[in-house]
C-alpha cells in the first residue's frame, strides 16, 4: 500500500488529493491531507470583497469538505520534512512517513519584511486585499472615502494572481465612478516593473487601459518604505510616491514549513521544480504544485489545476517504476475583471506570451479584449471552482495543455519564429 | 536579437540589451556595458555582485531576483540600489552578460 501525504489543503492539495482518489482505491493508497486550520478560501474572491461585490463568509468553506471520501483530513501544523528520513514532522512531534510527498504549501504575505508597512496606519490608510481580514477592512475604508489619493502598490514579485493589482485599479476606477466621486479621488498604480505586467503584448494593452482610464502608471518603483504616518512610499532610490489610501501587495514567500526543512527551498522558501514533470529537484519521491514552487509561471489557480493533471500522472508512473511524463507547458490563464461589468481572458505559456483570438478554440471566448461574457466567465468561475476544478472533474473543452488554435500568433509568438 | 561588436569582441543581444550567449562575455566585455548604462568605474563591490551573478546562473539557469540577490550576497538591497541605480538585479544583469531574470512573472 502506498503512502501519500499533502501538505496543505489548498487548490493543489485538494486537487491533487481528489484526483490521485480517483486513480487508487482505498487499500492501494492511503492519501492524507494535513493543514493547521480549516479554512479553505476561493482565493480569486478577495478582490471583489473591498468593493462590496462578495463578502469574506462567502468566499470560506471547511477544508475537509471539499475531500473526497477515503481522504484523511488532518487538522495540524507541520514543523518541517526530512528529506533523507523521507518523512513529515508534525508541529504535535508525531512523524508522518511517506513514499510520495506532496508540497502544495502555497506562499505567504510578508508585510513585516517592508519598512514601515505594519505600523503607523496599518489597517487605516495602508491595506492589503490578499487575505480576508484586510480585504474586509480595506472595504470599510473605501466606503467612507470621500477622495484623495489612492495608490496601488506591488511591492516585489513574485506575487500571487499578477493581475489582481491592476483589476483592483480598474475596479477602483469602475467604484469611484458608481458613486459620482471619481472627478475627486487620484488613481496611481505603483510597480517595480518596467511596465503594466510581465508580457510585452500584454503589458502594453493593458498600460493603455490604465491610461484610458486616467490611472497614472509608476514604474520600475522598487518599494523601501511604506510611510503609513506621513502617507508616502519611498522606493530604495529615494522617490516618492503620497497617498490618502494605499492598497499595498506586500511580499510573498514560501511557507514556514517549507523554510523550516534543510534542503527543500529556496532561500524565499520556494521549492526548485522540474517545469514539465512537477517532480521536485530536491528528492524524487518529493512533488510539489501551486504557489509552492519556484517555476517561472504565474502563481494562480489555473496553473494549479493544469499542473495537478500531469503531477498526479507522474505520482502514478513514479510508484509505478515508469518513466516521468514530461507534459506541462506553463498552460495560465486569467480572467482579469475591468470594471462596468467587463473583463479580459489572457491565456499563456512558458513559451507563448498572451495574444489576441479566443479561447479555447476559434469558437470560444474573446482573448486579451474586455467583454460581458468574459465578466460572466469570471463570476461563474467561483461555481467551477467549487464543483468541478477541487473535486477534479475534468472540464469539457479546457485541458492541461496550451491551445494553440484560436490565437493570432504569427506576428506576436516570437519563440516559435525563431 | 542583434550583433554588436563590443570590447573588441562580437555579442549576441536581445531587442532590451541583454546577452543571449553568456559565454561571449568578458571583464571587458563587461566594463564596455556598465559604461553605456553609466556606471563606471566599476568598483571591487560592483564585481561582487557581477560574479555572484554569473555563478547563481550558472547554477540555477537564471539570475535572482533583487530581494534573493540581497539575501543571498550579502550585499544589502540600499547598496545594491547605489551600485546598480533604478533596477539592481536587471542592471546587474545585463553587465554580468545573462539573461533577464526570469523572477519577475
Amino acid at each position: 500500500m502506498h503512502r501519500i501525504v499533502i501538505v496543505g489543503g489548498g487548490t493543489g492539495g485538494t486537487l491533487s488529493a481528489n484526483r490521485l482518489r480517483k486513480i487508487y482505491r482505498p487499500d492501494e493508497a492511503s492519501i492524507t491531507v494535513i493543514d493547521e486550520n480549516d479554512q479553505h478560501v476561493y482565493q480569486p474572491g478577495l478582490l471583489f470583497v473591498p468593493f462590496g461585490m462578495t463578502h469574506g463568509e462567502d468566499i470560506v468553506r471547511p477544508r475537509a469538505r471539499q475531500l473526497r471520501d477515503g481522504i484523511d483530513f488532518l487538522r495540524c501544523g507541520v514543523d518541517h520534512v526530512d528529506v533523507e528520513r523521507r518523512c513529515v514532522v508534525r508541529a504535535d512531534g508525531v512523524e508522518m512517513e511517506y513514499d510520495v510527498l506532496i508540497v502544495a504549501t502555497g506562499s505567504v504575505l510578508a508585510p513585516e519584511e517592508t519598512e514601515g508597512l505594519t505600523g503607523p496606519g496599518w489597517m487605516e490608510r495602508v491595506f492589503t486585499f490578499y487575505d480576508v481580514p484586510g480585504a474586509t477592512a480595506l472595504h470599510a475604508a473605501l466606503e467612507s472615502f470621500q477622495g484623495g489619493r489612492v495608490v496601488v502598490n506591488v511591492v516585489e514579485m513574485p506575487i500571487k494572481c499578477p493581475v489582481a493589482p491592476l483589476e483592483f485599479a480598474f475596479l477602483a476606477d469602475w467604484y469611484f465612478t458608481e458613486r459620482g466621486i471619481r472627478d475627486r479621488v487620484d488613481l496611481t498604480y505603483v510597480t517595480p516593473l518596467d511596465a503594466a505586467f510581465t508580457k510585452p503584448v500584454a503589458a502594453k494593452h493593458l498600460g493603455g487601459m490604465l491610461a484610458e482610464r486616467h490611472i497614472e502608471l509608476v514604474t520600475e518603483f522598487s518599494t523601501g518604505e511604506v510611510d503609513g504616518e506621513g502617507g508616502r512610499l519611498v522606493s530604495y532610490d529615494e522617490r516618492e510616491v503620497p497617498f490618502d489610501l494605499a492598497v499595498v501587495i506586500p511580499v510573498h514567500n514560501g511557507a514556514g514549513c517549507v523554510t523550516r526543512s534543510p534542503g527543500l527551498g529556496d532561500e524565499l522558501g520556494f521549492i526548485s521544480t522540474d517545469e514539465h514533470t512537477l517532480q521536485t529537484k530536491v528528492a524524487p519521491e518529493i512533488f510539489a504544485i501551486g504557489d509552492a514552487t519556484s517555476l517561472p509561471i504565474s502563481k494562480a489557480g489555473s496553473v494549479t489545476d493544469f499542473e495537478g493533471e500531469v503531477l498526479v500522472e507522474n505520482v502514478r508512473r513514479f510508484l509505478g517504476d515508469e518513466p516521468l511524463d514530461a507534459s506541462y507547458d506553463g498552460h495560465a490563464n486569467c480572467f482579469i475583471e475591468t470594471g462596468f461589468s467587463k473583463a479580459m481572458l489572457i491565456d499563456f505559456n512558458y513559451e507563448v506570451e498572451p495574444v489576441p483570438g479566443h479561447y479555447p478554440g476559434p469558437v470560444g471566448l474573446p482573448l486579451m479584449k474586455e467583454s460581458r461574457f468574459n465578466h460572466l466567465g469570471k463570476l461563474m468561475f467561483q461555481w467551477i471552482y467549487w464543483h468541478s476544478l477541487l473535486p477534479g472533474r475534468d472540464i469539457p473543452g479546457i485541458h492541461s495543455e496550451m491551445p494553440r488554435r484560436g490565437k493570432h500568433l504569427i506576428e506576436h509568438d516570437m519563440k516559435g519564429a525563431e | 536579437m542583434s550583433v554588436e561588436t563590443i570590447a573588441g569582441v562580437t555579442i549576441d543581444v536581445n531587442e532590451e540589451g541583454f546577452m543571449t550567449d553568456p559565454g561571449q562575455w568578458s571583464p571587458d566585455v563587461a566594463v564596455e556595458l556598465a559604461r553605456r548604462e553609466g556606471i563606471e568605474p566599476l568598483t571591487d563591490r560592483h564585481w561582487e555582485v557581477i560574479h555572484f551573478m554569473r555563478r547563481e546562473f550558472e547554477e540555477k539557469g537564471t539570475g535572482p531576483s533583487v530581494r534573493l540577490l540581497a539575501k543571498t550576497s550579502g550585499v544589502s538591497i540600499k547598496e545594491l540600489y547605489t551600485l546598480f541605480p533604478k533596477g539592481p538585479a536587471k542592471l546587474a544583469a545585463k553587465i554580468a552578460g545573462i539573461p533577464k531574470p526570469r523572477g519577475c512573472i
